[in-house]
């Protein structure tokens, strides 16, 4: 039997506290009103923070070209001015040029029949630019929280996924591992609670600060045909049904999986090895449904206006390797203080060349949306990317490098597959590549170009990385690391490749 | 001086492998061990360094890519620059993504086949190269071992009959 070692314990706490102050100061350091915002505004201007302010002389221009360029994906779509956005942004120099190209997306915008050359009225422009902003840095400590918040369930759910996965394919070298995947699963129902409830804050609009998802305002569904055709799909009572079916399914499996594998512990048959067999082959039909449609719903309607097909294979990849990570990373840990007898350098190889595999899904997957959208370069489409690569442009390319060049370079070689310590850094720079992916799925849909990896981003890992140890490692204590009776233990005790 | 060695046949796989442990324990060099399929574990048991293909395929790999990345750009960057469908030929990372599935191809083409090549020399196999079979059964059912004589042939025959072998042959070699 583990037992919780108190320093982890003491650590994970102090992770918890410290993350939860951060969290709290995120929120109330975040604007109030749009007279905040003109202050913030002005700082940024004189401070020269963001990049918009070497780009122009003419501060009007400057401001709207921001706001225009963050809008891209809440606005309508025309392919004409969408196209002259692109440009825009790409001439950033050319302020004149911007100034019409931005106003022409305005109008569009705003559903404006009349042609593009029209007065526009600059103050209420003004006022609109700020309202736009102040919705972005109030999104920035929710939009914090949430990314941390799915990315520890979904890391959990991986692992869920990995785990019924070894299950129906009966692998003789993982029944060494179950205990540990199972410990790592128990994350699951507390991270879905903390899910569900932010879930249902964004849709009751409980907090007026919370603008996540757009389509969930109704004012701004009255103004966009766009969203108003999705709406048979994109409603909240339907939205929030879904999810907590999703999360429902995904617990029930994980709840009815442990107890048959502790049950099989004491039996004097393999009935309860059968019974999970089956209930993790019919887990992986739903979680596969469920898990696109999940990706649907929790990540990609954040930009309501943009879809891509192979999204939720994407999604998939990014948290399955995480939670192979995690595996590997855990039983490292475990063997490093001596709780798993059984498991050997031929085990962690294993889980090291799942890594290795996985990572370069993912990087599949990545280039693949990426490129196929690149290289049609519909409008429609392409404003995701735009404001990714304008806007984001080192998270964006920074997560390749993190989840693909650098393991793909660590994990080729057989004889550092079996090093825990090339594994440990391997496996953290993966997972902190995979936060970083999440993040770049996310944010630009909240926040835009007021993004920034400060306190209330921070303090939210901490937060859930403190829940996260907390809980796996309690629930570690709870069963014996090793299953009894399974029919492949002694082969995977003796597993050696 | 004659260049005599002996021919142990065994006609099993687990037995072949205790054979050799032994062989290896009285330090009797093994020339070659023939087998009709590849034995678990018999190349760790002979010593047998472990193979460096592996980092030749990754070399290979690497002039793929180098290939395919110069190609491409000078193809398509540097000798004509045209604008296709409005593709940015200017420089070339603003056209990457589609030389991507060239970069890649080009990178498991030679990884591959010069890892085959590399291969195939090593192991000295070619069309028309004539067989090296000092016994048609091991193409079948029976293992082989082959051990140099060194003026103790007595020895080495009572040694290997010990060692579960079928057949214990003295060859001449020519």
């Amino acid at each position: 039997m583990y037992t919780f070692s108190s320093k982890l314990k003491t650590f994970s706490l102090v992770l918890m506290v410290v993350g939860f102050l951060g969290i709290g100061y995120g929120f109330l350091s975040a604007p109030k009103n749009i007279q905040d915002v003109e202050k913030i505004l002005a700082k940024q201007e004189h401070g020269g923070h963001q990049e918009a302010t070497h780009a122009s002389a003419n501060e009007h221009a400057v401001a709207t070209e921001e706001h225009a360029t963050t809008e891209v994906e809440h606005i309508a779509v025309e392919p004409n001015a969408e196209k002259a956005v692109t440009d825009s942004v790409t001439e950033v120099a050319d302020s004149t040029e911007a100034k019409i190209a931005t106003e022409a997306v305005q109008a569009v915008a705003s559903h404006k029949a009349e042609p593009v050359k029209h007065e526009v009225n600059e103050a209420a422009e003004h006022e609109e630019h700020l309202n736009h902003v102040l919705h972005q840095l109030q999104n920035k400590p929710w939009s914090a929280l949430y990314v941390a918040c799915i990315f520890f369930m979904l890391v959990s759910l991986g692992v869920l996924a990995f785990y019924a996965i070894q299950q129906v394919a009966q692998s003789g070298w993982s029944p060494v591992l179950f205990r540990v995947m199972q410990g790592i699963t128990a994350y699951l129902p507390v991270g879905s609670v903390i899910f569900f409830v932010i879930l249902l804050l964004c849709g009751l609009h409980i907090f007026d600060s919370n603008h996540l998802f757009v389509w969930l305002d109704p004012q701004v569904v009255a103004h966009d045909e766009l969203i108003q055709a999705k709406s048979g799909y994109l409603n909240f009572p339907f939205w929030i049904v879904r999810a907590a079916i999703f999360l429902a399914g995904w617990n029930l499996y994980r709840f009815y999986s442990r107890k048959n594998c502790l049950a099989q512990d004491e039996a004097n048959d393999d009935n309860f090895y059968k019974k999970n067999f089956k209930l993790s082959a019919g887990f992986l039909v739903f979680f596969i449904v469920s898990e696109s449609i999940m990706s649907w719903d929790w990540i990609m309607s954040i930009d309501p206006h943009w879809f891509s097909t192979l999204f939720g294979w994407y999604v998939f990849a990014s948290f399955l390797v995480s939670g192979v990570t995690v595996i590997c990373l855990t039983t490292l840990y475990l063997k490093s203080k001596g709780y798993l007898e059984y498991v050997n350098t031929s085990h962690i190889h294993d889980l090291a060349k799942f890594m290795f595999g996985f990572s370069v899904f993912w990087t599949y997957l990545w280039f693949s949306q990426f490129m196929l959208i690149w290289y049609a370069d519909i409008p429609e489409e392409i404003t995701y990317f735009v404001t990714r690569i304008q806007l984001y442009n080192l998270p964006f390319f920074g997560a390749v490098v993190m989840n693909f060049v650098f393991p793909l370079l660590i994990l080729i070689n057989t004889d550092f597959k079996r090093i825990s310590w090339v594994l440990v850094m391997a496996g953290t720079v993966i997972l902190l590549g995979h936060y970083v992916d999440f993040f770049n799925m996310i944010m630009p849909g909240t926040v835009g170009d007021q993004w920034f990896i400060g306190i209330p981003e921070i303090s939210s890992v901490f937060f859930f990385l403190g829940l996260f140890l907390y809980v796996v490692f309690t629930a570690l204590t709870k069963a014996p690391l090793l299953p009894k009776r399974n029919p492949f233990i002694e082969e995977s005790k003796h597993f050696h490749y | 001086m004659s260049n005599k060695v002996i021919h142990a046949i065994y006609n099993d796989d687990d037995i072949l492998m205790d054979a050799v442990k032994k062989t290896r324990a009285a330090h009797h060099h093994i020339e070659e061990v023939f087998t009709p399929f590849p034995v678990h574990g018999l190349d760790k048991a002979m010593g047998l360094a472990p193979t460096r293909l592996a980092i030749c395929a990754f070399i290979y790999g690497c002039v793929g890519i180098s290939f395919g990345t110069w190609m491409m750009n000078f193809i398509m960057i540097q000798d004509w620059p045209q604008d296709i469908g409005g593709k940015p030929s200017f420089s070339y990372i603003e056209n990457m993504p589609a030389f991507v599935p060239i970069m890649f191809e080009e990178t498991v083409f030679f990884a591959a086949h010069l890892m085959v090549i590399t291969f195939y020399m090593r192991s000295r196999l070619w069309p028309f190269k004539e067989a090296e079979n000092p016994d048609v059964r091991t193409t079948d059912d029976h293992f082989l071992m082959e051990v140099a004589v060194n003026n103790n042939e007595k020895e080495l025959i009572s040694f290997f009959e010990n060692t579960g072998a079928v057949e214990v042959k003295v060859i001449d070699k020519h």
